[in-house]
């Protein structure tokens, strides 16, 4: 009974606990202080030279502009596919695909579109030279252009499939159907009406998922090498940057950098909040103003194109991916390869064994640590009714607290951290940061269905004579066990994702296919790059393949479960 | 009195506030019907006698069951069976897998404890029935193996919570009949939340009202 009570109180510290030391850690350096790089006392000196960096002024821009774009337009796409196709079978078509398009990794996914829009991509090819004119590859800076364009889009592609699960979980809870009923039947458009009265019950519901994607938007570092422009990058690249500097000393820069990339999320959250409350007021005038709606076919039209594009990118540059990695000889601007061969699957393959055995190996221990405590979280909920205050009263915010402080701003911290406790980055270190990312979201994804249990199976188990614990292990576990294995799915593919974890706590010995990928974004053979990113997101397929699987077969003559 | 099962000055709170009070005793094959609007706490009754006290509900008083006090006990210890008004059939075992579930430890040995399960199931006409899917049952087939699970449980008392009002009207007097009739020739005590006055009144026993 001991430890099952403890159990909340251990992961809360296990979550926040490399995240408070972490911000700790970076502090401290910005402000001067790192014994064992001879900082001794308090000093400007790192934020002077950050200030000093010539190209400062520019990378906070991309930050702030890069990552306000993507969340802004993401949030629209979403809002207004879900307007104008709510119980549609378009949507549940759609619903369908949202599993596996969230789990292609950032990496894979942010290559795959780099694989479309090069000058040499599939779109290139598809209109040359008949309409370009084009028998070479254009020079044109169209992927890492100065503006980021590029890297918004990749941003958009993958944040819209997130922003769509958590919109569609909120709906049933803001009485979306009954809602739209009435609307309806007072004359509103579909997408107007859902605007008017569906919508301002649904976004408190997705706020903290919206701060998050702003959040990861404004400071994600392997999108924005792949897709981000370069000189100079966005802020949180070039504190990675000069992280990696192998003049230490560069380290107080680096995490002044940090800091400043915390200021500026937390800035654009205060700016976003009040953004809330003006359109909110806004929203309540038009609201009553009494229109009914005018262009919905336009509207729902522009919601289903831009729905389409965001995912079709995504599966086109898996495609592309693919079709690099078994290519031949294959000129442009020709749609398709002369030949297609497995010779780099060869030679590739045995080659990122290793790497691919460290990925799996961290990405299981970091899940089934995970799975552990967030089981024994739910139960001593459950039992105790411990957590119960706590998640009305802004448990919520602690669950989200890691995915809402930039990982460049306490990654850092923990490197910093581990060499002033003289310890070498090891696989266990960077196995407690991956740690800090899955537990969200395996809690996240077990918690609804976990509440959501007919408690009264357990009241009759107890009783039929049943302990607790049997209860736990025959009945509600066995119960819920397709939420559970989604779960797993969830978290391992939140760890195969990690790029920063791994490259900053590892002090860039630790190689996963994530870093792998992003080190052979530059410059790297197509092929290579195409084998490595289709291994890293045929791993998290295949989780998630097995997820859905395994209790099919297990209760494929249990209709009962099926349904929950 | 001794196989009785006692209320003894029971009164629960919630948040503080008094929610109910009951003093009762139900002796062998009684039944005691609780009737009262929904809401009034009829199912925090019953919790309360199980052990299941939901947080923020509080009880004072005694419950006895067969001479011994069962108020401290784990819902486990207590001996009281229950049966909602949903079967709550484990969906992920077999039919006969539920029943197995409830029998008692003390029933030794595979062949034996397969026995069993048959000739319950022989009992509520439903063999050859054991290895279905409870979600393939009907609404009255799946009633008969919630009782039958309940009583290889061998519970010293017997709690009903509206367990007939999913039913329709023909099989609902059916139910009720084999119900009451097992509890009386077990010997069971019996509390049937109702509100429904025609339970009450083919029940029999005594009545409370609550309001």
């Amino acid at each position: 009974m001991r430890p099952l009570r403890a159990a909340p109180a251990v992961t809360l510290a296990l979550m926040l606990g490399p995240v408070a030391a972490g911000l700790a850690g970076t502090l401290a350096p910005a402000l001067g202080i790192l014994p064992a790089l001879g900082g001794e006392r308090p000093a400007i000196a790192p934020f002077e030279a950050l200030f000093d960096w010539p190209g400062l002024e520019r990378a906070v821009a991309l930050s702030l502009g890069t990552g306000l774009t993507a969340t802004a337009v993401s949030l629209m796409v979403v809002v207004l596919f879900v307007a104008g196709w709510q119980g549609s079978r378009t949507m549940r078509g759609l619903e369908r695909v949202l599993a596996p398009l969230l789990s292609v990794p950032h990496a894979a996914a942010a290559l795959g579109i780099v694989f479309l829009i090069a000058p040499s991509g599939w779109i290139a090819r598809a209109l040359s030279p008949w309409a370009t004119g084009w028998e070479n590859p254009p020079d044109l800076l169209i992927v890492q252009d100065p503006w980021g364009a590029a890297m918004v889009a990749g941003l958009v592609a993958k944040e819209v499939p997130f922003l769509m699960l958590m919109t569609l979980a909120a709906l049933p809870q803001a009485g979306a159907p009954s809602r739209m009923e009435v609307a309806r039947a007072l004359g509103y458009g579909p997408v107007t009406g859902w605007m008017k009265v569906v919508f301002p019950a649904v976004y408190p519901q997705i706020r903290l998922p919206v701060y998050a994607v702003l959040a990861y938007s404004m400071s994600v570092v392997d999108v924005a090498i792949i897709l981000g422009p370069n000189t100079p990058p966005p802020l949180a690249v070039q504190v990675v940057r000069w992280m990696a500097d192998p003049d230490l000393s560069m380290r107080f820069i680096a995490s002044a950098g940090a800091m400043l990339q915390l200021g500026l999320v937390l800035g654009a959250m205060a700016l976003w909040h009040l953004c809330e409350h003006v359109l909110g007021q806004a929203g309540r005038r038009w609201a009553e103003s009494g229109g009914r709606g005018h262009g919905e076919g336009v509207l729902r039209m522009l919601g289903l194109v831009t729905v389409l594009l965001a995912g079709g990118a995504v599966v086109a540059g898996l495609a592309g991916l693919a079709t690099w990695s078994v290519a031949g000889f294959w000129r442009f601007p020709e749609p398709w390869p002369e030949g297609i061969t497995l010779r780099y699957w060869a030679t590739q393959a045995p080659a990122l064994a290793g790497t691919l055995g460290r990925t799996v190996w961290i990405g299981t221990v970091a899940t089934a640590l995970a799975l552990v405590l967030v089981l024994a979280c739910l139960e001593a909920e459950y039992r105790f009714g411990s957590m119960r205050g706590a998640r009305v009263s802004g448990g919520l915010w602690l669950l989200y607290l890691p995915l809402l402080v930039p990982q460049v701003a306490f990654l850092p911290g923990m490197q910093s951290l581990a060499l002033v406790a003289g310890m070498t980055a090891g696989m266990g270190v960077v196995v407690i940061g991956h740690l800090v990312f899955v537990l969200p979201y395996v809690l996240l994804s077990m918690a609804a269905p976990w509440r959501a249990w007919d408690a009264r199976h357990a009241t009759v188990a107890a009783t039929l004579g049943a302990g607790p614990w049997r209860i736990f292990w025959s009945v509600r576990l066995p119960m819920l066990i397709a939420p559970v294995l989604t779960a797993t799915a969830v978290g391992f593919a939140v760890s195969v994702g990690q790029y920063l974890p791994s490259l900053l706590i590892g002090g860039g010995r630790v190689q996963t296919l994530t870093t792998e990928a992003v080190a052979l974004a530059s410059g790297g053979d197509r092929r290579v790059i195409g084998v490595t990113a289709l291994m890293q997101t045929g791993l998290v397929m295949l989780g998630f393949a097995l997820a859905l699987a395994l209790p099919r077969i297990v209760t494929r003559n249990r209709r009962g479960l099926r349904t929950a | 009195m001794s196989a009785a099962l006692r209320l003894e000055d029971l009164r629960i709170t919630r948040g503080g506030r008094p929610l109910l009070e009951v003093e009762a005793t139900v002796r062998p094959g009684e039944v005691l019907s609780v009737m009262g609007p929904s809401g009034i706490g009829k199912s925090t009754l019953l919790a309360a006698i199980m052990g299941t006290l939901p947080a923020g509900f509080a009880m004072t008083g005694r419950i006895w069951l067969d001479g011994r006090e069962i108020t401290g006990l784990p819902p486990e210890a207590r001996g009281v069976g229950i049966l909602f008004q949903d079967s709550l059939l484990f969906p992920h075992l077999s039919v006969a897998g539920n029943l197995a579930f409830a029998l008692p430890r003390h029933v030794r040995g595979r062949a034996e404890r397969q026995a069993r399960v048959q000739r319950a199931l022989e009992e509520i006409g439903l063999s050859g029935f054991g290895t279905r899917d409870p979600a393939t049952l009907s609404g009255g087939q799946k009633a008969r193996v919630a009782l039958m699970r309940m009583l290889l449980a061998e519970p010293r008392a017997l709690l009903l919570d509206e367990p007939f009002s999913r039913l329709d009207a023909q099989l609902r007097g059916q139910i009720r009949q084999m119900v009451l009739g097992r509890a009386r020739a077990g010997g069971l005590p019996v509390i049937l939340v109702t509100h429904d006055a025609e339970d009450a009144q083919a029940a029999g026993g005594a009545r409370i009202d609550l309001d």
